[in-house]
């Protein structure tokens, strides 16, 4: 090859980008669609009021506080999900390091709170802006390469994160063992098992903010543009923009998004763990993307929470199941390399598939759109 | 002065190990366009099969020439994992970037999870032999015998790998791919095969890696591989992508300045230093020592 392919180009197996779609249709249910989020939002928030047991799907009813626990854990890795999707669904970055501003999050706020005495909404405004600069700078050497190369940049940065979480300098993050956070600083409703729900809550809440400004960045102007960076970024230079100060945007805010979404998992943990450092944690991010469908609204959330569900799940089963069943890795992983042969377009792409299947059957003949 | 010697010798070490995972990683970047995230399972694949072969294959065994051969079944079980994954996995999804990079991803997260099934997660003790374990003095400084195994051994793959590329016609094909791949492709030459070719001299190159990097670290664990990997992406970038010469000038040079920074300075503090070598390269010369431009 004569030269580097630019990845961007053959980015993610999306369909047409929501954000370039026709204006939805009118029609009686679609207009519920319309409404569709919200209604999920009020259902998702009043579910801990609700003693449904999920025999097979949850130990105990909804509202237990280890399944609430589990589901705060799982929205937060849905949000994660959807702003690494910002970067690699909607502008097309393969980025191995996204996992660092997320650690940032935790540990910056951790180390703010427990160390510096400082209280929880100080640490964490210093925090999220400490790691948006960090992620403006990494971002402005890493851009400087495209493709693989910047994948391989990413992951060395992130590295780096790692290593000086291990390595534990001045006794700040608490090495290997990782930093349980103060919780004499911490307001009173977040603290204890009782108050599991606001947690909850507070996971719910950080999802719904990410949903929304990945929404409104890919449906604004600059969304086109990233949209276009990931299509065919010789174009967009072409065009008279410049490629790498937009990618500079989406960088920059996928990782203060992340940095939030440590922020809320450093206070549902109760303290910050050296493995939301390691460079599994951002593979995991690429499979929770594409096994939910990288650049579409919905799919990342999907994928994160099905994926730490599954994760869980996979795990306190893992006696009953024989030889590697028994290992979630290796049932995630399979079915991620499954999904990437026989479901480019991850678990979004299902309703426009069944959709299909319905056509073929000749029920719904005007319902073709695929999202 | 034997503190210097010391440090050098053992950095080289370390920087054989690099080289070793890197040569295949740049190679098989350089032709098929593939960042190949399972290259680390090849190494703990090689690891574990020179560890199994160690006590099962008869006439293998922990010393002398038993080892040798419980070492080659190692490299000779990486090459055809690596051969596999190219004509199973790879190839279905030839030319797109991004699936084969989620398909290695996958396969790096699944391989690593089966050999912790089969294995356990726990390290192993690995069988050294006994000259492995004594040291040499050179200099005043008394050099463990692995390094200098892993420096011999990754001299000898680089010697190999130079002749087989500048001297026969595989290699002639390779380089070319690495040049240009549509041209080769327009000759009617079938790159494809080279593809499987580069993947299981790639793999063997760190099943090789796994099972030295056995010997020298004293067990062997299913994540060993991934941590190793992390360097050698950062050697491939440094050394240039699709270079070998490239690979062996950075692997020595990440290799020396950890060990050295890490030895005078505080420890971990190495690792930073290569990382903010990896920065100052790309902002001074984004195509590597040795490489052609990555920037599109």
């Amino acid at each position: 090859m004569t030269q580097a392919v630019p990845v961007s180009a053959e980015a993610p197996p999306a369909a047409t980008p929501p954000e370039l779609e026709a204006a939805p249709r009118r029609g009686g249910w679609r207009r519920l669609l319309v409404l569709g989020p919200l209604v999920a939002l009020v259902v998702a928030a009043v579910l801990p009021y609700l003693q449904i047991p999920l025999p097979g799907v949850l130990d105990g009813p909804f509202n237990t506080y280890g399944n609430l626990q589990l589901f705060a854990v799982c929205l937060v890795f849905g949000g994660l999900a959807a702003s690494y999707d910002l970067l690699f669904g909607r502008t097309g970055l393969l980025s191995f390091g996204h996992a660092l501003y997320f650690a940032a999050g935790m540990y910056g706020t951790d180390v703010l709170v427990t160390h510096a005495h400082l209280p929880l909404w100080q640490a964490a405004v210093f925090t999220l802006v400490g790691s948006a600069i960090l992620a403006a700078l990494l971002g402005a050497i890493a851009l400087r390469t495209t493709g693989i190369a910047f994948a391989m940049v990413t992951l060395a940065f992130a590295q780096v994160g790692a290593i000086l979480v291990a390595r534990d300098f001045g006794g700040l993050t608490g090495g290997e063992e990782g930093l349980p956070i103060d919780g004499d600083r911490l307001p009173d409703f977040l603290l204890g098992v009782g108050n599991t729900v606001n947690l909850y809550w507070l996971a719910l809440a950080y999802v719904a903010l990410v949903v929304f400004v990945v929404a409104r960045v890919a449906g604004s102007p600059t969304g086109r543009v990233l949209a276009g960076l990931r299509d065919d970024e010789r174009r967009v230079g072409v065009l008279g923009l410049d490629p790498y100060r937009y990618k500079l945007v989406a960088f920059t805010l996928a990782g203060a998004l992340a940095a939030l979404g440590g922020v809320v998992y450093v206070l549902i943990l109760g303290g910050a763990n050296p493995h939301v450092t390691s460079s599994e944690l951002t593979l995991s991010l690429l499979v929770m993307v594409v096994l939910g469908g990288p650049g579409t609204r919905w799919g990342p959330v999907l994928g994160g929470i099905l994926y730490m569900y599954l994760d869980h799940r996979l795990t306190s089963l893992a006696a009953d199941l024989p030889g590697p069943l028994g290992q979630p890795l290796f049932v995630l992983g399979a079915i991620f390399i499954l999904a990437v042969y026989f479901f480019p377009g991850g678990l979004a792409s299902l309703r426009g598939r069944l959709a299909l299947v319905s056509n073929a059957l000749g029920r719904r003949r005007k319902d073709e759109t695929v999202s | 002065m034997s503190t210097f010697v010391l440090l050098t010798l053992t950095g080289l070490g370390l920087a054989a190990l690099y080289f070793l995972v890197a040569s295949g990683l740049s190679l098989v970047f350089g032709l098929a366009d593939v960042l190949n995230f399972a290259h680390g399972l090849f190494l703990s694949v090689g690891a574990y099969a020179t560890w199994w072969a160690a006590g099962h294959v008869p006439g293998a065994g922990p010393t002398g020439f038993g080892f040798v051969l419980a070492a080659a079944c190692g490299v000779a079980a990486g090459a055809l994992v690596a051969a596999l994954v190219e004509l199973v996995l790879i190839r279905p999804l030839y030319r797109r970037t991004i699936e084969q990079v989620l398909v290695t991803v996958g396969l790096s997260l699944a391989g690593v999870a089966l050999l912790q099934a089969t294995w356990g997660a726990d390290p192993r003790p690995f069988p050294r032999p006994e000259w492995t374990r004594g040291v040499t003095g050179i200099g005043g400084a008394n050099i463990p015998n692995a390094s200098l195994l892993l420096v011999l051994a990754a001299a000898a793959v680089l010697a190999l790998l130079l002749l087989f590329l500048r001297y026969t016609r595989v290699g002639l094909v390779i380089r070319a791919g690495v040049e240009n791949r549509e041209m080769v492709t327009a000759l009617g030459i079938d790159v494809r095969k080279a593809f499987t070719l580069v993947f299981a001299i790639g793999g063997a190159a760190a099943a090789l890696a796994g099972a030295l990097g056995g010997v020298y670290f004293g067990s062997v664990s299913p994540g060993q591989g991934g941590s190793l990997l992390i360097f050698a992406f950062i050697v491939v970038v440094i050394g240039g992508m699709g270079s070998v010469v490239g690979s062996a000038y950075a692997a020595v040079a990440v290799g020396l300045l950890q060990q050295f920074v890490n030895y005078y300075g505080t420890a971990g503090l190495g690792d930073i230093c290569v990382v903010a070598l990896l920065a100052i390269v790309l902002l001074v010369r984004p195509q590597g020592i040795a490489g052609r431009a990555v920037t599109a």
